[in-house]
């Protein structure tokens, strides 16, 4: 095989990974939109959110303690035990859950009837907001993040050898796929699939698609659109918590964590607001059409880092020729 | 907003057009500029202008140009960093190639540059709206960052990639480089606050901005009644963005002096921007400069009280910060979408009856 062509497909298959990821984060997005009409730019925000808290909670750290500390001058730092990975995750997720409550609650409740934009920018606050509250409750310094159900046997890292081998013995090159990526697609596949049973035979799930349809008609038949709410919300928070982790292995818990729901936004350009599958197949477009146009054009031509715009540059395009996107419903306009 | 007040009579049409139809209004307008063009200057030092007088200008400026865009026309945009980054940098170009030309001249081509560049991301507008067009704005935002940060002519094939504003003069005062006086460049962004709010209060209450109004109370029904959302849409790009254009550079040129694209012009420039005018007042011009007062105010202030009072770390008083402008953020947009122009309406209008309020 020749070595162009090889490189080709490995940052084909690369990008196809990164996708996954993207998808993962243009799913909350979806849930939240189809449900309440909320684009929730604060979904990004709640990834880093739920990492954080994790990490906070599997080390036991004391939930505030910068700021305990500097107003009664204390100097407390943690509870000085370790909790299991696992009972860690169930935990964040209470507190996803709470919290998806209180955004209901004390929020959203207010503003039910408002355009859209003013919605939008209200989670650009709620955005701000949280990450606040995130770096007081955890402090702000880079964390990383490993889930393990027993000692040694954690999330795994590096790249994968055996697909280095075997494509090595059958191609004479190698290809290079981080161990997690392939975990990665693995989780949003058994995911996505599990909101969609979710969505089709749960009785929940059936009054979700309700309310998605049609509040008053989803109101006269007796289903409780303030629950239904909550419930997508802390559907959206579980999948920021599962982006979170896999951003969070990846890359470390930090700020830049929050930014991944800015690319999150194309993919939904792309793939539709108001479709599941659209937001995987716009992730996994978005995915491997930054990273090949940064290795066939970006790179050799414009100096690189092409990968900042040309999702949202793809996304334009789009716009202008299709704006609702590949799967979303067509926009009608009534006066 | 129409408005009129009992007791305040008005002879003439000309007195009836004016910008400021009620006497305390007027009276306070003219107060206000006596003491800023007449007192402030003679009592700035270099702490007054460098952190809160200079950049509330020019944040002024920015807000004025952005609220015409989300407040008048009802187009959101979050391209705010990248289009101040285009008058940045056009500004440095221009002072680079053309060092005799006086600055003015420099800042309002750059304004004019940066209205081309916005007409250009303006046009999506055309085919989408709401957070759709949000979201292309982003595209201007990431697009131009990079280009600014990686086409070595925009910043002179210097090594660090940093632009930096050479020494210029207007009328033999030095306003740009280290050597500057306080009040110099105080005065110089004072003058296009103060052209930037007039030349925006006046469009917007003339045909323009009642076109602009219309195309965001419902487009549909403003392309019926006559008003071409082409026109419309375009002429509101090209407004805010000059006026964003001049505010960028007056930050770099004035304020500023060195700037790093990433740093000074990011995506956080266009969400500070966007909150003024949340927070100020979506549809007002009083309000871009209450919201830029208030969020340059707000990060000194909590600085002294925490730091310097309470001797809390700076970092937890930068997230307390984020806490409290997001917090703010949604609490006007339920409580009072109008922000604190319309806070200050009110509390006028309470204030003249009382204590008698029946």
């Amino acid at each position: 095989m020749p070595e162009q062509l090889a490189f080709t497909i490995e940052v084909f298959l690369n990008g196809l990974m990164a996708g996954v990821l993207y998808a993962l984060v243009a799913l909350g997005f979806v849930l939240i939109y189809k449900a309440s009409g909320i684009f929730n730019y604060a979904q990004g925000v709640m990834a880093l959110f739920a990492a954080m808290t994790l990490v906070g909670i599997q080390n036991g750290q004391v939930p505030f303690s910068h700021l305990i500390n500097a107003i009664f001058g204390t100097d407390i730092h943690k509870f000085g035990w370790h909790v299991h990975s696992f009972l860690a995750i169930a935990l964040t997720v209470l507190v996803m859950i709470v919290l998806a409550i209180a955004v209901q609650r004390f929020v959203f409740r207010h503003l039910v009837g408002q355009e859209p934009i003013i919605l939008f920018m209200a989670t650009i606050g709620l955005a701000f907001f949280l990450e606040g509250v995130a770096d007081l409750m955890w402090g702000s310094e880079l964390k990383t993040l490993n889930v393990c159900a027993a000692e040694g046997a954690c999330l795994p890292q590096g790249l994968n050898l055996w697909i280095d081998e075997t494509t090595f013995n059958a191609f004479g090159y190698g290809f290079f796929i981080d161990n997690l990526d392939i975990v990665a697609s693995v989780v949003a596949a058994i995911l996505v699939i599990g909101l969609v049973m979710f969505a089709q035979y749960t009785k929940q799930g059936r009054a979700m698609r309700a309310v998605a349809d049609d509040h008053q008609a989803a109101l006269s038949v007796g289903v409780s659109l303030n629950f239904i709410w909550i419930l997508v919300w802390s559907l959206a928070g579980f999948v920021a918590l599962v982006a979170g982790i896999m951003w969070g292995a990846k890359s470390g818990v930090q700020f830049s964590l929050s930014l991944i729901a800015l690319k999150a936004l194309p993919v939904l350009m792309l793939g539709g607001f108001t479709s599941i599958p659209g937001a995987i197949v716009g992730g996994l477009i978005i995915g491997v059409g930054e990273k090949l146009f940064e290795f066939l054009i970006g790179a050799p031509f414009l100096g690189g880092a092409t990968e900042n715009w040309f999702a949202y540059m793809l996304a334009l395009l789009f716009l202008v020729f299709r704006p609702q996107g590949l799967f979303g419903e067509k926009i009608i306009e009534r006066v | 907003m129409f408005y009129r007040e009992a007791g305040d009579f008005s002879s003439t049409y000309a007195e009836d057009q004016q910008t400021f139809p009620i006497r305390f209004d007027r009276y306070r307008y003219y107060v206000v500029l006596f003491i800023a063009i007449v007192v402030v200057p003679f009592i700035i030092n270099d702490y007054w202008a460098n952190s809160l007088l200079v950049p509330f200008l020019i944040y002024a400026i920015a807000a004025i140009g952005l609220n015409i865009l989300v407040g008048y026309c009802g187009q959101v945009s979050l391209g705010t960093g990248g289009f101040m980054a285009v008058g940045a940098y056009a500004c440095y170009k221009l002072m680079t190639a053309m060092p005799e030309v006086s600055m003015f001249i420099h800042v309002i081509l750059a304004g004019v540059i940066t209205a081309a560049v916005g007409v250009l991301f303006g046009l999506p507008s055309l085919r989408i709206k709401g957070f759709y067009l949000a979201v292309a704005t982003l595209a201007a935002q990431f697009f131009l960052v990079w280009l600014f940060n990686r086409v070595p002519w925009f910043y002179n094939y210097s090594a660090s990639g940093q632009i930096n504003a050479p020494e210029r003069d207007t009328f033999g005062i030095l306003i740009t480089g280290p050597n500057t006086e306080a009040w110099a460049t105080y005065l110089f962004c004072l003058i296009f606050t103060i052209a930037s709010a007039v030349v925006a209060r006046n469009l917007t209450r003339g045909a323009s901005g009642r076109k602009w109004m219309a195309i965001r109370d419902m487009d549909i029904a403003a392309e019926i009644i006559g008003v071409n959302p082409l026109r419309a849409k375009l002429t509101a790009f090209a407004v805010s963005s000059f006026f964003i254009g001049i505010s960028g550079a007056l930050f770099f040129a004035i304020y500023l002096g060195a700037v790093e694209v990433g740093e000074a012009f990011g995506i956080t420039k266009s969400f500070l921007v966007l909150f003024m005018i949340i927070i100020g007042g979506l549809g007002s011009i009083f309000g871009s400069f209450a919201g830029a007062a208030f969020l340059v105010l707000l990060p000194v202030v909590l600085k002294v009280v925490g730091v310097d009072w309470l001797g809390w770390p700076t970092d937890i008083v930068a997230h307390l910060q984020l806490v409290i402008v997001g917090g703010l953020i949604i609490v006007f947009l339920i409580a009072e979408p109008h922000g604190i122009a319309q806070l200050w309406r009110v509390a006028k209008e309470k204030l003249r009856l009382w204590p008698f309020p029946h």
